[in-house]
């Protein structure tokens, strides 16, 4: 008895060093693109990509948020970062509803043809981006909504979807189905059944969703670049314009601190998110 | 009538996304099969020409290097992503109770945009910068990483980059998986004197089956679409031996104005796209129905 | 700093003066950065003193690649901006596509066919009638160097590709990088192309990569070209692959290197590590290339609009981007030399100086050609087909047979 807790604890010993390490590794390309944020434009060419910087010097940080040039405009990515938050938080909200619906239907009340539903929703969804340019600005124009904030949400819910559904129609399956018949026999609705039944248990994949749509959207360059106007292109489009340059010198500590900052909404919700995470476990405890 | 109503309402909930899904899926695949049959250049021209945009572009030396790197690129990358994300995973769920901190390290780098962490891994991938200098400085001079520099192993680059990018979610998604795994097995399981590989082996992964098949779905969508990865690590370089289909038709359609061009080679990508994951979409959609 | 002064110089004016407006123009460009991101903010202030206001539509990366695909998919769906940056061919084919709009009669008002010089006239005029307006010229075929390593290694600056290799092996004997260079397709291609210039000479490089005549370009003289190209391999370091170009600039600047080959906008990076021209670093054209001259033309051109309004803006517009003020403005920002002719260069550097002399002399003498490196020569398809040929002999050991047999294929397929 005792030879196995201490072999157990070896092995946890061994378990978590190796996940630190993955750790370290993980935060490689962060450490570079933080300690070069706080570098000067000497340092950075002259030095090593690894060093720790000499002194906090956080003018890049100031710059990169207020007053670096994104354009023949210099506020920096502070005006950008509100165009984003006003698209990414619509269309994740409106995205993440229809594919639990959607998973709800087909796992739970599949009807002849759902599967195939289902599978060509999968496969539309490998069309490259790029190839659907062009026909997409034309239906934009046509449904008036060419460059603006709701056209954007509109685009990225529509290929947004596909992934959704999937979260939740691969979740939702693994759910017995005798419980809908249960609470179809007590009288309970379709609606209420999922009110009742389903959503309490979602927690774990709503986070994964909301994570995975969160991520896309927010860092969307293609459909934000193509279909913004001046005035509501998002971040990643300003970030671009920040960090290019066609014949001019770079400023890579400002690039880096542009970046991070740029990062920092997809961080907050990943720790936020993370909470429930840990509540979904207790979900599936009960489940159990 | 209620009832009627009652019992359409899965196919009504379904139906906006189904219209949508034919017009905005395939109604814009067929847009671009017919594109790729005309002679359009800067925009599209609709002068049929039949299939000679698909001849130019079988003749094309960088098409071949941007297949070859695909397959290479696609079969790595889930493969690696698949089994990190799947071990992180397990060791995070046995290990440690407060995860909220390794998981976010193991996630954040699907927040940050490539846009940026590309010059990042440039510089850690540069032999005169990055890694090797380091190693070399720590006084093991002979020591070699130029997988960056070298055409033949760049495209290997763009799959740790890869890996590094989306590992982390693989992970969430096992994660939230093994999670919703019934506990009741996991404990039947060892009551009847299963080790912990024989458990996860025989009763938790077979539950998992539709995590896996969520998580190759996505993965597989990433490794076709890798676009910025691709134009922010290597640029395509050295030379165009890094190239990717996604980026060759971006470039032919967009700025080499050869948009009949970039049509074809994207269809050519959608029916290697269909040759793989349609069986699998089949047999897994199949499976669960039995 | 100074970028937020400008700002809030700019803000100051607007609302002083903010129902004087003409109209406004939106204008799709890529110039986000430093000197360039300056310069345009400039031109904003000039056409805010007219009363026009202007909507900046920036989109940065790969040399205008994303702008350009934003500007087909705007112009697709019946919504262009006023005015885009495009340059070379590209404005004929948007001409006749029936996108643009002439602006000939601020051109005949303001005298362009006088003070602009043909070869850049004729770029911007589409059926005879002037759609675009030109802001800059620049010199592509210069060659950087730091003499500081060349006397240490006891070199001198090269004249010629035959004594290029000469020299640059001295360098490279007494341990410096002789060629800094920066491994991507646009740089490749950039100096693939003083090569062709050095070796060929300007009438081989107008037969062969601007007309793209099959005969010139399956020649003797392409395989020459090849050649010499692929010597260059050897002077350049093993890290170069992907590499930015102001990193290469660096690189001549502190030393570690010898040469870059490299149009005038790298003079901006020497001029912000505080150096001076002649003394810290000197410009010279590129091997074999001192009497000829590669231009690259920036331009903006002007999109069909429906309201009488924006099309009195975009004439405005048109006329502010000649006027000697900005040019003057941009071009000392930028490092190129004004499109138009004559105007005072007091304020401008020696290697400038150098630029427009050389221009002129060109011009008489037949030199003066479009660099295809930068759009200038070839419609995108042909030049996508050089670069592609141009990048992948370079980063292989193929022969010079093997570059010349690709570059061919590859052109007549994009024909």
């Amino acid at each position: 008895m005792r030879a196995s807790t201490t072999s157990h604890k070896l092995y946890k010993t061994l378990f978590i060093t190796l996940l630190l390490a993955a750790a370290l590794v993980y935060l490689a390309p962060l450490y570079v693109m933080l300690t070069t944020s706080f570098k000067g434009i000497e340092e950075i060419r002259n030095g090593n990509i690894l060093a720790l910087p000499d002194s906090l010097n956080t003018s890049a940080w100031s710059k990169a948020w207020s007053s670096a040039c994104t354009g023949g405009d210099c506020y920096g990515l502070a005006p950008y970062f509100w165009n984003s938050m006003r698209i990414v938080l619509p269309a994740v909200l409106i995205s993440t509803v229809i594919g639990a619906l959607n998973g709800y239907v087909l796992s739970q009340w599949r009807f002849r043809g759902s599967n195939f539903l289902f599978g060509a929703l999968l496969f539309g969804c490998f069309i490259p981006f790029q190839v659907i340019l062009l026909p997409m600005a034309m239906l934009l124009a046509w449904l008036g909504l060419a460059n603006t904030v709701t056209g954007l949400v509109l685009v990225h819910v529509i290929y947004g979807v596909a992934f959704t559904t999937l979260f939740f129609r691969n979740y939702y399956v693994g759910i017995p189905t005798e419980l809908v018949r249960a609470a179809r026999l007590d009288g309970a609705g379709f609606f209420a059944i999922f009110r009742h039944v389903f959503l309490p248990l979602s927690s774990p994949i709503i986070v994964v969703s909301v994570i995975w749509q969160f991520t896309q959207i927010w860092n969307d360059f293609l459909f934000g670049v193509v279909y913004s106007g001046p005035g509501t292109q998002p971040i990643t489009v300003a970030l671009n314009n920040l960090v290019n340059t066609t014949m001019g010198g770079k400023e890579y500590n400002v690039d880096m601190a542009a970046a991070v900052i740029a990062a920092l909404p997809t961080l907050v919700v990943y720790l936020v998110a993370g909470k429930y995470f840990v509540r979904g476990l207790t979900a599936g405890a009960v489940k159990g | 009538m209620f009832d009627y109503l009652e019992k359409q309402l899965p196919k009504l909930i379904m139906a906006p996304t189904a219209i949508v899904m034919l017009v905005c899926m395939y109604g814009f695949i067929g847009w671009t099969a017919v594109l790729s049959f005309t002679k359009s250049r800067m925009l599209p021209q609709w002068e049929f020409v039949g299939w000679e945009q698909y001849e130019r572009l079988f003749a094309n030396p960088r098409w071949h290097v941007a297949l070859d790197n695909l397959l290479v690129f696609t079969l790595l990358f889930i493969i690696i992503a698949l089994l990190l994300g799947l071990m992180l995973a397990i060791l995070l769920d046995r290990n440690i109770r407060n995860d909220g901190a390794l998981r976010t390290i193991y996630l954040y780098p699907m927040a940050v945009s490539f846009i940026v962490t590309g010059t990042a891994w440039k510089w850690i991938l540069n032999p005169g910068l990055g890694i090797e200098k380091m190693v070399r400085d720590l006084g093991f001079t002979d020591f070699e990483f130029r997988w960056l520099v070298d055409p033949d192993m760049a495209i290997y680059t763009i799959v740790i980059a890869a890996v590094w990018q989306s590992s982390g979610f693989v992970m969430a998604m096992f994660l939230a998986g093994l999670r919703g795994v019934d506990d009741s097995l996991i404990k039947a399981a060892q009551m009847d004197g299963a080790s912990t590989f024989r458990t996860y082996w025989h009763v938790i992964l077979p539950v998992m089956r539709p995590v896996f098949f969520g998580a190759v779905v996505i993965l597989s969508h990433i490794a076709i679409k890798s676009f910025d990865l691709v134009q922010s690590l290597t640029g395509g370089g050295p030379g165009y031996s890094s190239d990717l289909p996604a980026t060759f038709m971006y470039t032919h359609a967009f700025s080499r104005a050869q948009m009949g061009l970039g049509a074809a080679s994207a269809m050519v990508m959608l029916a290697g796209v269909m040759a793989i994951i349609v069986p699998y979409l089949y047999s897994e959609l199949r499976g669960k129905k039995s | 700093m100074k970028t937020k002064l400008t700002g809030l110089a700019l803000a100051t004016m607007m609302a002083i003066a903010p129902s004087a407006q003409a109209g406004e123009v939106e204008v799709l460009h890529w110039w986000t950065s430093g000197g360039e991101a300056t310069s345009v903010a400039f031109l904003k202030k000039q056409l805010a003193e007219s009363g026009v206001d202007w909507v900046d539509f920036a989109v940065a990366g790969g040399g205008g690649e994303s702008a350009m695909t934003v500007l087909k998919s705007r112009a697709i769906s019946g919504n262009s901006p006023t005015a885009a940056q495009i340059k070379g061919p590209s404005i004929q084919e948007w001409g006749e596509l029936g996108f643009l709009s002439s602006i000939d009669d601020v051109a005949k008002a303001n005298n362009w066919d006088e003070i602009l010089p043909e070869v850049v006239s004729d770029v911007m005029k589409y059926q005879g009638e002037y759609v675009a307006a030109p802001v800059n010229v620049h010199r592509v075929n210069w060659l950087w160097a730091n003499p500081e390593v060349f006397s240490k290694a006891g070199a001198t600056i090269p004249t010629t590709w035959d004594d290029f290799m000469v020299q640059a092996q001295k360098l490279k004997d007494a341990g410096y990088i002789a060629l800094a260079h920066g491994g991507q397709a646009w740089q490749d291609a950039t100096v693939f192309e003083a090569v062709v210039l050095g070796v060929g000479g300007a009438d081989y490089y107008n037969k062969a990569f601007v007309q793209a005549d099959m005969d010139a370009l399956n020649s003797a003289t392409t395989k020459e070209v090849f050649e010499t190209f692929g010597k260059l391999r050897q002077f350049v370091d093993i890290n170069s692959p992907g590499r930015d170009w102001n990193l290469a600039t660096s690189m001549v600047i502190n030393g570690e290197a010898g040469m870059q080959i490299m149009g005038d906008w790298a003079k901006g990076e020497f001029k912000v590590a505080g150096k001076n021209a002649g003394t810290d670093y000197v410009c010279v054209a590129a091997p074999g290339t001192s009497g000829a001259y590669t231009f690259n033309v920036d331009s903006f051109a002007f999109f069909n609009q429906s309201d009488a309004e924006s099309t009195a803006a975009q004439k405005v517009m048109a006329k502010e981007i000649l006027s000697e003020d900005f040019q003057r403005v941009f071009n000392l920002n930028k490092g190129s030399i004004p499109a138009r002719l004559g105007m005072a260069r007091t304020e401008f550097d020696s290697c400038a100086h150098d630029s427009m002399d050389a221009f002129v002399a060109s011009s008489a003498s037949g030199s003066l050609v479009p660099s295809f490196a930068h759009g200038m020569a070839v419609s995108e398809a042909i030049s996508g087909a050089i670069y592609d040929s141009a990048t992948q002999f370079f980063n292989s050991d193929d022969s010079a047979d093997q570059g010349v047999a690709q570059l061919v294929a590859a052109v007549a397929a994009a024909k």
